[in-house]
């Protein structure tokens, strides 16, 4: 269930709105934030607080890229493959992070340490090849400073 | 107010910080405290400078000397000779990129130089966090000025008169959007921000609402008044979560200078303005998308009509404007719409911000007047190909324009002003301004199924054309890349575009065959070498190419055998390298390691040759 404090806060963003359904995005969030992924439960919670149906939540959440279907590691690395960062070798970070570390796109290494999501353009093509660790942007990547970087996230 | 001596000017834009400028602001601040001059010199953390490619920078004033990829170590002994001594430091100036010497003002660098300020007019000027510094560069005197001395009416006048276009990518004039929905009489309106950026290749917007999320606001309050809305949103991509944390800190702060909320400027004009997160869906740059999503649903765009400025959000009327296009309005209810006018073309006026990448030496974001050459921004802004001055360098191919809606645009046509009116003509479109320069060693069939690839992951799925179409294009283009194209194979996707471009929902199936027809367009004979010779020139497409070393021209270095992962490139030092085509994979690691041209592309047919004249090695 979600703590009295979260459900306080989705209340919150249910009266922002006309229509309780305003709050959906914002709401998905709040709970993936604490369930880690918007688990059965997940969807349970919001749609108890919200009185939308889950049928409706998940249509909605199964829209977009930002919402985890699945549990995601210690550390979720959002890497950019987009043409920016592909005209600059991210396809390369991304078999290497296979290969190093066991991440595959769309799943976690096998230490639970790393989930892989590619992300569409995440605008930092001023520095390609880019991402985010958690929320955290790192950017001027390549095959030697990625494992570097990667080493504060334990 | 404290007085100081100097300010320094740090960039703390993403770019920067990335390459760490937070901890040159420490190390500034304790050499500043260690040497007693915390009294008389000031350090700003500032929104982006723009010239992200040279970070971590920073100005220093009065003078006005630009220093660049600063790091920890370097700034004791910047501290000393150019605040205390002061000498600045040559070391870490700018440099000419032909001659390698050191241009100390920042007005003197071309990148700077060529471009005129008026969305950026506060980059690397002010802290975005700090609503003061806004207000002392003329902040919110538009708002004042439309809310004191102005009606709805006469603000819809000076916006329209100006000729201001949406930046977002579809160029509708804003004073005419905005004329629509003060029409329509409602009890509720509203007036929302898209600030969900993703075209590839595009980061003006982010960049706006990071380092001057104020003018943001400003250009919403205005619009507000002028549409008569009492409410705001401003929608966000979540994946820029610095633009999203100086956002809310912008909101709070006019809310507190009494600029947001309720009697505005003591005129009784309520004006209610929130984030809403986006959550990872390209089409929710639409606007009918964009309307969807933050009524909690998927983000399926609507036909229109009605249009959103007679039934929008929450079935209101209601006007989206861009981010850039907001930062625009202040000035121009300021200083009028003959002043807006003076830069640009009839059809054009202004300036446009635009987004440099790829393979260009200054990447960074640059605001250039309307109608200048293409060249003028390839060439002299951004400094020209990247690596084009070596010997046996890279040359200029083509510039992507408007992500996955535009197009490629050759060399032949880089003398085309750039204007909505005239972009459009070379099957590009401006777009929200990205500019991907790509040089001799991109592959143009595979930029095609790349951006494919995007739309056909990106479309929603409501209307058939843009579902199946992209999906069959894109299927099409994997085959071509890989070997098995069709002779018939290019008019199939011609006639196939045009379906689409006529039949598809949105802007986002209308637009989606742009990639592909320009490159086809532009580029047919690389679609033929493909599809033919199973060839591709650029060695980009792993099945159709062959890595061969040129005798002639190899010295010997050993780099390509260094560059090489799997161990095919052998040869004694100072002599002629080879390639075991055994081992190749056809990685490309060789040839971009290769300093001196030696390696060439032949196509994939000339590696099954040499494959069947070596005799199989037996382990």
């Amino acid at each position: 269930m979600l703590s009295d404090k979260t459900i306080e806060e989705v209340e919150a963003l249910k009266r922002r709105y006309p229509d309780p359904r305003g709050a959906i995005l914002p709401s998905l969030y709040i709970a993936q934030r604490e369930f880690g992924w918007l688990s059965p439960e997940a969807f349970e919670a919001v749609s108890i607080v919200l009185g939308v149906p889950k049928a409706h939540l998940r249509g909605v959440a199964s829209f977009y890229a930002m919402y985890r279907h699945k549990p995601v590691g210690r550390h979720l690395i959002q890497l950019c493959t987009n043409v920016s960062c592909m005209i600059f070798g991210a396809e390369d970070l991304v078999s290497l992070l296979k290969n190093r570390y066991g991440a595959e796109v769309g799943g976690t290494s096998p230490d639970g340490r790393f989930s892989l999501v590619i992300m569409e353009c995440i605008g930092a093509c001023e520095a390609a090849p880019a991402m985010l660790v958690n929320e955290d942007f790192h950017n001027n990547l390549t095959e030697n400073n990625i494992t570097e970087i990667l080493e504060k996230y334990k | 107010m404290q007085q100081y001596r100097a300010h320094l000017m740090l960039c703390g834009g993403t770019g920067c910080i990335a390459s760490e400028s937070l901890k040159v602001k420490e190390a500034l601040s304790a050499e500043i405290k260690k040497r007693g001059l915390e009294n008389e010199v000031n350090v700003v953390f500032t929104g982006c400078n723009g010239f992200c490619a040279e970070g971590p920078i920073m100005t220093v004033y009065p003078e006005g000397i630009f220093y660049e990829r600063l790091t920890e170590k370097d700034i004791p002994f910047l501290v000393e000779e150019h605040l205390l001594k002061g000498r600045p430091v040559e070391r870490l100036m700018y440099k000419e990129p032909e001659k390698r010497h050191a241009v100390p003002a920042m007005k003197d660098i071309p990148f700077f130089n060529l471009q005129v300020l008026r969305v950026l007019r506060n980059k690397g000027l002010i802290d975005p966090e700090k609503i003061e510094e806004y207000i002392a560069r003329d902040g919110y005197m538009g708002a004042a000025k439309a809310f004191t001395e102005m009606t709805p009416a006469e603000i819809v006048t000076v916006v329209k008169d100006s000729g201001l276009r949406g930046r977002g990518g579809a160029g509708f004039p804003t004073g005419l959007k905005w004329e629509l929905a003060g029409r329509v009489s409602s009890d509720t309106k509203y007036m929302l921000c898209n600030g969900d950026e993703g075209d590839p290749g595009a980061f003006m917007d982010r960049s706006v609402m990071e380092a001057d999320p104020h003018s943001v606001i400003e250009g919403m309050i205005i619009g507000a008044r002028a549409i008569g809305a009492n409410k705001g949103v401003i929608y966000v991509r979540a994946e820029y979560p610095l633009a999203v944390q100086r956002l809310n800190l912008a909101i709070e702060q006019a809310h507190e200078a009494g600029l947001l909320g309720e009697d505005i400027l003591g005129t009784g004009f309520n004006f209610d303005l929130s984030i809403y997160l986006g959550a990872g869906a390209f089409v929710c740059g639409e606007e009918t998308a964009l309307m969807r999503s933050i009524e909690g649903k998927r983000g399926m765009p609507i036909p229109r009509p009605p249009f959103p400025a007679q039934k929008g959000l929450w079935g209101k009327p209601s006007v989206l404007n861009n981010v850039e296009t907001l930062a625009q309005i202040a000035p121009i209810i300021l200083h009028g719409s003959d002043w807006y006018r003076s830069l640009g073309t009839e059809k054009s006026s202004g300036t446009k911000v635009f987004a440099l990448t790829g393979a260009i030496s200054n990447v960074g974001l640059v605001e250039v007047p309307m109608g200048i050459p293409l060249r003028t921004i390839i060439n002299d802004i951004g400094g020209g190909v990247k690596g084009a001055r070596k010997k046996g360098g890279r040359t200029f191919k083509a510039v992507q324009m408007g992500g996955p809606s535009g197009g490629c645009i050759p060399e032949s046509l880089l003398d085309t002003p750039v204007t909505y009116e005239d972009i459009v003509q070379t099957g590009a479109i401006i777009g929200s301004g990205g500019m991907v320069v790509m040089d001799d060693s991109n592959c143009m069939v595979s930029m095609a199924r790349f951006f494919l690839e995007f739309t056909a992951d990106e479309s929603c799925g409501k209307c058939p054309p843009c579902r199946i179409g992209t999906k069959v294009m894109l299927d099409m283009l994997n085959d071509i890349t890989e070997g098995n194209g069709k002779e018939s194979d290019i008019e199939t996707l011609q006639d196939l575009c045009g379906d689409i471009i006529s039949t598809s929902l949105c802007g986002l199936g209308q637009t989606a065959p742009n990639p592909v027809l320009t490159t086809i367009k532009y580029f047919r004979e690389e679609y033929e070498s493909h599809i033919k010779d199973k060839w591709c020139k650029a060695g980009v497409c792993r099945s159709l190419c062959t890595f061969i070393v040129d005798e002639k021209v190899c010295t010997g270095c050993g780099a390509c055998q260094r560059a090489c992962t799997q161990g095919a490139v052998t040869g004694e030092k100072k002599k002629p390298h080879e390639i075991n085509q055994e081992l190749c994979i056809q990685c490309r690691a060789c040839y971009d390691a290769c300093k001196f041209g030696s390696i060439n592309i032949g196509p994939a047919a000339m590696r099954e040759g040499l494959l069947k004249d070596t005799p199989a090695v037996s382990v």
